[in-house]
């Protein structure tokens, strides 16, 4: 059974103009998929219909074999949202920002048992922040702020781990780092990846199948096969 | 120490003392949540629904306080489903809550003949009007209150961490803001003999504020806003006792001056 299966969707935002139009698609578990594609290009909505956020005006989209949108188990699901930001005010210490994604997998009451809090530890040290566990997250750089969100994810042992735009605002280096990452913990969990972001350069010869969004799917394979021009950013893409 | 205990020889102060305890507690920890979630003015408009409430019981001749407790509850659930349901934008639901709610409050409060300073107690606060029967409903909602927010804290704190990332793995995020919804509205309930209508959304905004320039943690920046809050009234009641003023205003005054304080000590740390 794929992890994510799309059937020629169709989609437009209310009074809009399509955004998607025939997009198939389908991931198996364990594969590493980068989806990538000009900002506007659709992939942002391709993965929120992916995720079940939105429905489809035609087509069939389903999740671990279920409609996406009535998916039951969602805790299955690692999410990193785009630009990943605090939706808070108050000062929160790493060890916070990560117990709050075993909330999916505990249950909405009571505190952390001692196994979750093994499972945040575990989570914690994924991303090489063990020793900053403690420290207000607002004192991380841009880099080591996503790493944290990542271990948020991580810490519900997802099946699906989909990383939106995880490289924005990141310096070179750390974007290198964050794809080392990411292809460590592929390889280590065989978790299922789905990275969207609007360049692919930093995680290309790490990522199984390339799928380049355009108003629909424009590439689908081996980043190898990807034609060359497409590796320019100056080009202009039909 | 002498001072607190002459106080204490009254037997209203001993009530304000403890419904101030409860509220003290309540409102910051109710109200963190609502200040992460950008909802600080939410208090505000359950407060004017509240005030209709406490109209309705003097119509009804009930208890003003559990009138204002329905009509909380009811005015925080229905702001949440006009927000959610995307019926009109946050600050138009606001609006609709605070207008309706003033309207309704100053009708009923004509209509029941009751324009006088009972009224003025429920909108400024009174140390002087909280009865045995006040502290018992106080005691029983504050219990309940603070054990919904232990109970479900890690989950609130999830949804005002990361709201989509938290739906999108299957926290309920639409039942836990109907929760903190209705938290808020017993909170107003709660507080409103203490501190009055107009000012209890103060007392579950600004500790919290205060509490943030110097905490490290979410856990920190809590548990310092309830010892600020704590320290507002019990500070803010004695100050009222000695000068006889309104006691809600020299709360808040005191939760102001905190802020200032806290401040200080950030600018200086």
């Amino acid at each position: 059974m794929p992890v994510v299966e799309l059937q020629h969707v169709d989609f437009a935002y209310p009074g809009g103009p399509p955004v998607l139009r025939d997009v198939t698609l389908r991931v198996e578990q364990g594969e590493f998929l980068a989806v990538a594609g000009p900002n506007g290009g659709g992939k942002t909505t391709l993965l929120r219909i992916v995720l079940g956020l939105e429905r489809p005006q035609a087509g069939t989209a389903r999740l671990f074999g279920e409609p996406a949108s009535s998916l039951r188990g969602r805790s299955r699901i690692g999410y990193l949202v785009q630009r990943a930001q605090l939706g808070i005010d108050s000062p929160v210490t790493v060890r916070e920002v990560v117990a709050a994604g075993r909330v999916p997998r505990r249950g909405l009451v009571g505190p952390l048992r001692s196994e979750d809090r093994v499972q945040v530890a575990r989570a914690i040290e994924r991303v090489g922040l063990a020793d900053r566990a403690s420290a207000p997250l607002s004192t991380l750089s841009g880099g080591l702020q996503q790493r944290a969100f990542i271990a948020k994810a991580l810490a519900g042992e997802p099946e699906l781990l989909v990383l939106d735009e995880p490289t924005a605002g990141v310096d070179v280096d750390a974007q290198e780092a964050l794809a080392s990452l990411l292809e460590e913990l592929h390889s280590d969990l065989r978790v299922t990846i789905l990275f969207v972001s609007h360049e692919f350069g930093a995680v290309e010869r790490f990522v199984d199948r390339l799928v380049l969004v355009r108003g629909g799917i424009v590439f689908d394979g081996d980043p190898a096969a990807l034609p060359a021009h497409w590796h320019d950013p100056s080009h202009v893409h039909p | 120490m002498t001072l607190l205990m002459s106080i204490l020889d009254a037997d209203f102060m001993r009530l304000a003392f403890a419904t101030g305890a409860v509220v003290g507690v309540l409102a910051p920890a109710v109200g963190f949540f609502l200040v992460q979630r950008r909802m600080s003015l939410i208090g505000d408009g359950i407060g004017h629904v509240a005030f209709a409430g406490v109209a309705a019981g003097y119509l009804l001749g009930i208890s003003p306080v559990a009138t204002a407790l329905v009509a909380s509850v009811g005015g925080a659930v229905a702001i949440e489903w006009l927000r959610t349901r995307r019926r009109a934008a946050g600050d138009q639901a606001l609006a609709l809550l605070f207008y309706t709610g003033i309207a309704a409050g100053v009708v009923l409060i004509s209509a029941a003949g009751a324009l006088n300073a009972n009224l003025f107690a429920f909108l400024f606060g009174s140390i002087l009007t909280v009865t045995r029967g006040d502290l018992l409903l106080v005691g029983v909602l504050g219990i309940v209150g603070l054990a919904l927010i232990a109970a479900f804290y890690r989950a609130l704190v999830a949804a005002a961490l990361d709201e989509e990332g938290a739906r999108v793995s299957g926290v309920p995020v639409g039942l836990l803001n109907v929760l903190l919804a209705a938290l808020a509205g017993v909170t107003i309930a709660v507080s409103m003999r203490i501190v009055g209508i107009l000012l209890i959304a103060a007392l579950m905004v600004l500790p919290v504020i205060a509490a943030s320039r110097v905490a490290w943690s979410i856990r920190s920046n809590m548990l310092i806003a309830i010892g600020i809050g704590l320290g507002s009234v019990f500070v803010g009641l004695t100050a009222a006792y000695y000068a006889n003023l309104a006691p809600g205003g020299a709360i808040v005054l005191v939760a102001a001056g905190a802020f200032v304080v806290t401040s200080a000590a950030a600018a200086f740390r």
